[in-house]
């Protein structure tokens, strides 16, 4: 619209500017409260609020290692969405490749029965599943309750439908000539997927990672469940500085702060890659 | 992104001349290993939402046919059958465990079309807005993106901090600074629960319709506009007539799928509110999470699922149906 031969008129730009910036002080509001409190002494942020500190300090970023084993719960989080991640791509990139370039019987009831699976609420699966981990422990010893590959195993599922939804797109936007080129070749199908049809889906693929990696990294209910002392992760583990008697807000907020900035950065540095990939493969 | 493509191909092209004996045998034995090979690319993930979601949701109809109660949980095969019992608890609305379910599917509903509403307005109006490019705007977009980046709780448990009583910023700006209440409101409990928890979904939710509508209107071709314009359609005109009709099916997809996340939303309520949340903003996912494992009675929370479940796979259905043909009959 921008080059436009018609100039805008001043309703729009205006109307624009207003929502524009309304819209920008809503969602910094949180950001700078988490920002500002952060840096706050206690005396701050357990009275009336201030929009400014009256002194700034850097103790709550030091004491929030030793207020709760906030480092143990860092280190399980990182893990746990880490492996989720590189499983759940690996998996996702085997399964589009086949719906992209293959036609056999059962395609579309693949398809449609794993996208499906994205709207059951998870409530529904998750007491089921609870016990499905217990009795599989006490059955074979392996323990998915309470330990990091139960936990892995179950976030990477819940981000598998929609990277593979999001890289069956991708993947159809590569034309077949190059795999083909590649099978006459002498690639075998793993080959031409492996050398032609991932280095050109790549964007797709980062964009379904960075997906995968928030999905884990972020969730709570199954979190809450299926961890223990050892194995939890930090949306648990974030609880901890708020049951104690006195609520360490500054803390909280330094912490949420530090737990936040791993995912927002990448977030933020490979976004547009997200934007392509929903262009390119979600949206058409 | 095309051009990667294309020159790939190109490099790949060259090296063309495979032998052409070689090809006819391994075409044939390849064709063998390739009927296989779609199933064996699959089978992991075939495998994975086996183990995670359906057995997992058969097991949960088994049991809401069960009476599965604490007593049961080490063995749960042992449970005894209790028939329709656990579906007659839920919905009979005269009894306070069906009169509760219902209030919290009613609230469920009422906080799902207005969160799903307000998230799908600001995102389509926020995308269109930064369809031009102008100064900033690839900042301003980064720092729309950031509630969605956000893990909930460390979003959510800013939230908190906002909305307390004492030393909150939402009760300092209303009543201390704008005067606008008596005294200082509770936010989290009692029935203000309801707006502060639609505030914080929306304000996490908006930024994916964004991201969606954002994607969407790059498939819009230019020269509608530039038609539109030399025809003397204003920008307001081009919005109505062009940008939005061009969207409807992106917003097929993205409707459904803000309802569905936003019904099920576990994560906001939980975390906001902790384990029990007000009766004024008791949605239907913490509510049977409450009845589960706070009573431990597996059996009728597992009946209220797949009630749940029902519920959803209809309006779905529905939806599908009645928005597909909307869209059949009005491209005619």
């Amino acid at each position: 619209m921008s080059d436009s031969p018609m100039a805008q008129p001043s309703s729009f730009v205006w109307t624009r500017r207003v929502f524009l910036t309304l819209l920008t002080g809503f969602v910094l509001l949180p950001v700078y409260v988490m920002i500002s409190s952060s840096l706050k002494p206690l005396a701050d942020v357990s009275g009336k609020f201030r929009w400014l500190p009256s002194g700034l300090t850097i103790r709550p970023y030091i004491d929030i290692w030793s207020t709760v084993p906030l480092a143990k719960y860092f280190g399980n989080s990182l893990i746990v969405a880490g492996a989720a991640t590189v499983c759940s791509v690996v998996i996702a990139v085997f399964s589009a490749y086949a719906v992209s370039r293959y036609e056999f019987r059962g395609k579309r009831v693949f398809t449609v029965t794993v996208l499906s699976t994205q709207m059951f609420p998870g409530i529904l699966f998750l007491l089921p599943l609870f016990l499905l981990y217990v009795n599989i422990g006490n059955a074979t010893g392996i323990a998915l309750f309470g330990s990091r590959g139960g936990l892995i195993l179950t976030y990477l599922t819940f981000s598998l439908p929609f990277s593979i939804w999001m890289l069956i797109g991708y993947f159809d936007s590569v034309p077949r000539e190059l795999d083909e080129a590649a099978l006459v070749d002498g690639c075998g199908p793993l080959g031409a997927l492996f050398r032609v049809v991932v280095p050109a889906a790549i964007p797709g693929i980062v964009a379904v990672a960075v997906y995968a990696f928030m999905t884990a990294w972020g969730e709570v209910l199954f979190a809450s469940v299926m961890t223990n002392d050892a194995t939890r992760t930090l949306a648990v583990g974030l609880q901890g500085y708020s049951t104690l008697n006195d609520v360490y807000w500054n803390q909280i907020m330094a912490a949420s702060l530090v737990v936040s900035v791993p995912v927002v950065a990448g977030f933020l540095l490979l976004q547009r890659y997200l934007v392509a990939g929903l262009t390119a493969g979600a949206v058409k | 992104m095309t051009t990667t493509v294309s020159t790939e191909a190109g490099g790949r092209t060259v090296r063309k001349d495979a032998p052409g004996a070689a090809r006819g045998s391994r075409r044939r034995t390849g064709r063998l290993r390739r009927a296989g090979l779609p199933y064996f690319l699959l089978l992991p993930a075939l495998i994975l939402e086996l183990l995670v979601h359906l057995v997992p949701m058969v097991i949960g109809i088994v049991m809401s046919f069960k009476e599965l109660t604490q007593f049961f949980i080490r063995d749960w095969s042992t449970a005894p059958w209790s028939g329709l019992d656990n579906y007659t608890v839920s919905v009979d609305f005269d009894a306070p465990v069906g009169e509760a379910l219902l209030h919290s599917f009613l609230v469920t509903v009422a906080f799902t079309l207005l969160s799903v509403g307000l998230c799908w307005l600001i995102g389509t109006a926020a995308a269109i807005c930064m369809q031009d490019t102008f100064r900033g705007r690839g900042l301003l977009r980064a720092l729309f993106l950031v509630p969605y980046a956000l893990p909930v709780y460390a979003a959510v448990i800013t939230w908190v901090f906002m909305f307390q009583h004492d030393n909150g910023l939402v009760n300092h700006v209303l009543h201390d600074q704008l005067h606008l209440t008596d005294k200082p409101s509770f936010w989290l409990i009692g029935d203000n629960s309801f707006y502060a928890l639609l505030t914080v979904s929306v304000w996490k939710g908006w930024p994916f319709a964004f991201l969606i509508v954002m994607a969407g209107l790059q498939n819009i071709p230019r020269e509608l506009y530039e038609a539109a314009a030399l025809d003397g359609a204003g920008v307001w005109k081009q919005i109505r007539h062009i940008t939005l009709p061009s969207l409807s099916a992106v917003n097929q997809v993205l409707v459904l799928v803000l309802f569905l996340w936003t019904f099920n939303d576990f994560n906001t309520p939980y975390v906001l509110f902790g384990r029990t949340a007000p009766e004024a903003a008791d949605l239907i996912s913490v509510h049977i999470y409450q009845a589960s494992f706070v009573t431990w009675n597996f059996g009728t929370g597992s009946a209220m699922s797949v009630l749940l479940l029902l519920f959803l796979l209809l309006v779905t259905g529905v939806y599908l149906a009645v928005t597909s043909r909307g869209r059949r009959t009005s491209r005619v």
